[in-house]
């Protein structure tokens, strides 16, 4: 999104809660004050007890919603469906109740074929615990996303919570019509301390948070592309982004993969020789990226424009 | 996990007509509290599933302290706990009155 398009920004949230942190956000903060004020009606609300059914087998407590709140809304005025997982707990994993929310909620929107879906990641990947049933969860989530997506219905995530977008999380979001990304935001599959752990320090130094920061993090994504959208960390910037990005998502078909996979193919072309996010920079046209970790939101989001129009294809 | 339930007697009533509220996140050393007015004005039941066992009687005292000074008279509390400390556990709750009574959270 260009600079001017955030600037008019017309929340009718009171100030004091659009300006608040994305990031320091509950997941339930983040869904109230997204969408327009009282309008959201959850799904399968905590009241239900719709628990995880293998966290007892470990002894280890639940959450009355698993981790995920699903449910339906207005964002300016018009109806949205959205999805939220609180990172705070289990990291926001993906289990099989946690899983099977966000799944049904995608069916619900390929059946209507109308409703745009908002999905505010927040999580490490699959829960460890549930691993056999948080996999199918991640797939059977990808295909109604899919699904989602071929009836008509645009899906946009957004990346800005504590946790990031790991695992199977990074892989979903893959398959979103379109993101919008914090610099808080990181959006991968394997997490540095997975990579470090498989691969040697040599390879991925975890502990080097520059390092993480400049190869997953929000700016690096919308440098390459992976994120259409760079936003502020407020709940004002998610809101303008989400709805930018449902006006502006692409249609689901044949020509879009096309163009995604010959994206990704000049991707790796350009940039497979780069040892560094840094020399990635460079070569897209910065001519100081060493200072772009240090640039602020209006800065960044400035020259992100200059260098790389936003692209409705590859991630 | 330790299973643990408290019955006490209110003063009063929660003001407020809301059905249920929920606040909190189970995390460690945090808890979630879903707060329901589903009992008679003058009962309070607080239900608790902690990963932390033998604390029972910390729990006792913190909810009788919780009801004396709130009198949340209706409510049904059930908290999943992450090993929260006692003054967390005695902020959430309070966090969840006002919540359910209509004050901001």
């Amino acid at each position: 999104m260009n600079a001017a398009a955030l600037d008019k920004s017309k929340d009718s949230n009171d100030a004091s809660t659009s300006a608040s942190s994305w990031y320091e956000a509950s997941a339930r903060q983040r869904v109230e004050n997204l969408l327009d004020a009282n309008s959201f009606n959850e799904f399968i609300g905590p009241e239900l007890r719709e628990t995880s059914p293998h966290l007892p087998l470990f002894d280890l407590p639940e959450q009355f919603d698993d981790g995920m709140i699903v449910g339906y809304g207005r964002l300016g005025g018009k109806p949205v469906l959205v999805a939220a997982q609180e990172g705070r707990f289990m990291g926001g994993a993906f289990g099989e109740i946690h899983g099977a929310k966000l799944t049904g909620l995608l069916r619900a929107a390929r059946d209507i074929a109308s409703l745009p879906v908002l999905i505010l990641f927040d999580t490490g990947g699959v829960r460890l615990q549930e691993a056999n049933a948080g996999e199918l969860a991640i797939a059977e989530i990808m295909r109604a996303l899919i699904e989602a997506r071929l009836a008509g219905a645009p899906v946009v995530g957004l990346v800005g919570g504590r946790a990031g977008c790991y695992g199977g999380g990074g892989l979903i979001a893959g398959c979103c019509s379109a993101l919008a990304v914090s610099e808080q935001g990181r959006i991968s599959v394997s997490g540095p301390e997975v990579i470090e752990t498989n691969r040697g320090v040599e390879e991925f130094d975890s502990k080097d948070r520059a390092l993480v920061w400049r190869t997953m993090g929000g700016k690096h994504r919308r440098l390459i592309g992976g994120a259409e959208v760079f936003a502020d960390d407020s709940v004002a910037s998610f809101r303008d982004a989400a709805q930018y990005l449902i006006e502006h998502a692409p249609s689901m078909n044949l020509s879009t993969l096309e163009a995604e996979q010959f994206r990704l193919t000049q991707r790796i072309e350009r940039f497979g020789t780069c040892a560094d996010a840094i020399d990635i920079w460079r070569s897209l046209g910065a001519t100081e990226p060493q200072r772009i970790p240090a640039l602020s939101y209006r800065e960044f989001a400035a020259l992100a424009n200059h260098l790389q129009e936003p692209r409705h294809d590859a991630r | 996990m330790e299973t643990l339930n408290y019955r006490n007697k209110a003063q009063q009533r929660a003001k407020g007509s809301k059905r249920q509220v929920i606040v909190g996140v189970v995390a460690s050393g945090n808890l979630e509290v879903l707060a329901e007015r589903v009992l008679p004005d003058t009962d309070c039941e607080v239900d608790i599933r902690t990963a932390a066992e033998g604390f029972g009687e910390v729990w006792q005292a913190v909810v009788a302290d919780f009801v004396e000074r709130r009198s949340p008279g209706g409510l049904k509390f059930s908290i999943n706990d992450g090993g929260a400390r006692p003054d967390t556990v005695a902020l959430r709750l309070a966090q969840a009155v006002s919540a359910i009574e209509g004050e901001r959270t």
